[in-house]
């Protein structure tokens, strides 16, 4: 449940921005996360249906998945991440930070692990809507 | 678009009284080595104690403390394990002994997640071990742990000396209180080193002799304690609880985070 975390992330930083902009209802909050980190979306918007406070009752969230894709920094081979030839405690490790993907990912091309993940990383919140 | 994680950081640390950064301007000085017997030490005195490895790609405290199958718990986010009555969280649950290259974009990303997804709970006392010098790492624990605390690692070497002048001049510009310095592996009685910390208007905190016996301590806590290093961290430790009060009221008068 390290998506339980991340929706209290979410939860509080929506609670900031609607309090900045004098929102007293939310109605709408999107959010991107990043193919690398393997949120199970289901699971996601469970935690924030569960944790969402009054100001959020009207609130729909809406989660969207960024492919990752990877650049590699010595031959510039450009490649999308993929779970095939990684086994399970690998995958579990890269949802629990994502970087780790240094460890276990190397370029298909040249086999190098400096690589720069050009999108597909980390969590995003894109835009909350409400009224005032 | 925002990165919600930053958000939820002083909630995962609001319930910690104290977080040390044990830094130091050039690598190879014994942070890790102090960072470690610093928190065991404080937990020996009875207060709950976390330990976070901040140095991400060179990490060393889980070989000093001989982690050998201990795992995070997942738990609405991740419960650093018990070991050797500290809570200790490490990137190498995770990478193992594996090399991982992180750039600065990587280094800063990395410790965002685990800052917000890690439930340390109640604690007296999280001490960092910090990678050294004034990069990524360094810039972000300062910028995301408002609270943050340093105490500075040098050996004797004037070379260590002058990147410590580099840390303090940054941890100055960005108002974070500075605990003092030790002087680690220290070979003669000379008293330049003090003389250059007191020079920096800094407390000179220990000084700790180079102690052969450690090298064998490694992987035993236990037999760590029992190094003239250990007796010197005690002692270390007592003055670190005395300067609570004034150290703290500085942090919160001078910084607030803005995210």
């Amino acid at each position: 449940m390290h998506e339980w975390a991340l929706a209290e992330a979410v939860i509080t930083a929506a609670s900031e921005i609607a309090e900045r902009e004098g929102l007293k209802q939310v109605t709408r909050v999107t959010i991107r996360v990043g193919e690398l980190q393997q949120v199970e979306s289901a699971i996601l918007e469970f935690a924030l249906s569960q944790l969402k406070t009054a100001r959020f009752k009207r609130a729909k969230f809406e989660v969207e998945t960024e492919k990752a894709r990877l650049r590699c920094r010595v031959c510039g081979h450009t490649w999308v991440f993929s779970k095939r030839n990684l086994d399970q405690a690998t995958l579990e490790a890269i949802h629990f930070v994502p970087e780790i993907a240094h460890a276990y990912v190397k370029c298909p091309n040249c086999a190098s692990p400096d690589f720069e993940i050009e999108q597909g990383r980390g969590l995003w919140l894109q835009t909350v809507r409400g009224v005032k | 678009m925002i990165d919600p994680r930053i958000s939820i950081i002083d909630e995962r640390l609001k319930e910690i009284d104290r977080i040390i950064a044990v830094s130091s301007g050039k690598g190879g000085v014994g942070k890790s080595l102090i960072a470690s017997t610093l928190a065991l030490s404080l937990a020996k005195k009875g207060y709950s104690v976390g330990l976070f490895d901040l140095d991400f790609t060179s990490p060393s405290t889980h070989a000093i403390l001989g982690i050998r199958d201990e795992r995070p718990k997942e738990e609405k986010g991740i419960v650093p394990p018990r070991v050797h009555g500290l809570k200790y969280m490490s990137i190498t649950y995770y990478s193992h002994d594996l090399a991982t290259p992180l750039r600065g974009a990587d280094v800063s990303n990395a410790l965002v997640e685990l800052l917000s997804t890690t439930r340390w709970g109640k604690l007296s006392y999280l001490v960092l071990d910090m990678p050294p010098g004034i990069g990524d790492a360094t810039l972000d624990a300062v910028r995301f742990i408002k609270n943050i605390e340093f105490l500075i690692v040098t050996t004797p070497s004037r070379l260590a000396f002058e990147t410590v002048k580099k840390l303090v001049t940054l941890l100055r510009a960005l108002r974070v209180p500075v605990l003092g310095v030790v002087e680690n592996m220290k070979m003669n009685d000379s008293k330049t080193i003090q003389q250059e910390t007191q020079k920096l208007g800094l407390k000179f905190l220990e000084e700790i002799p180079y102690d052969s016996m450690v090298e064998a301590a490694i992987g035993d806590p236990d037999k760590l304690l029992q190094t003239t290093l250990a007796d010197k961290v005690k002692r270390l430790c007592s003055k670190i609880l005395e300067t609570q009060a004034s150290t703290r009221l500085a942090g919160e008068q001078g910084r607030k985070r803005k995210v």
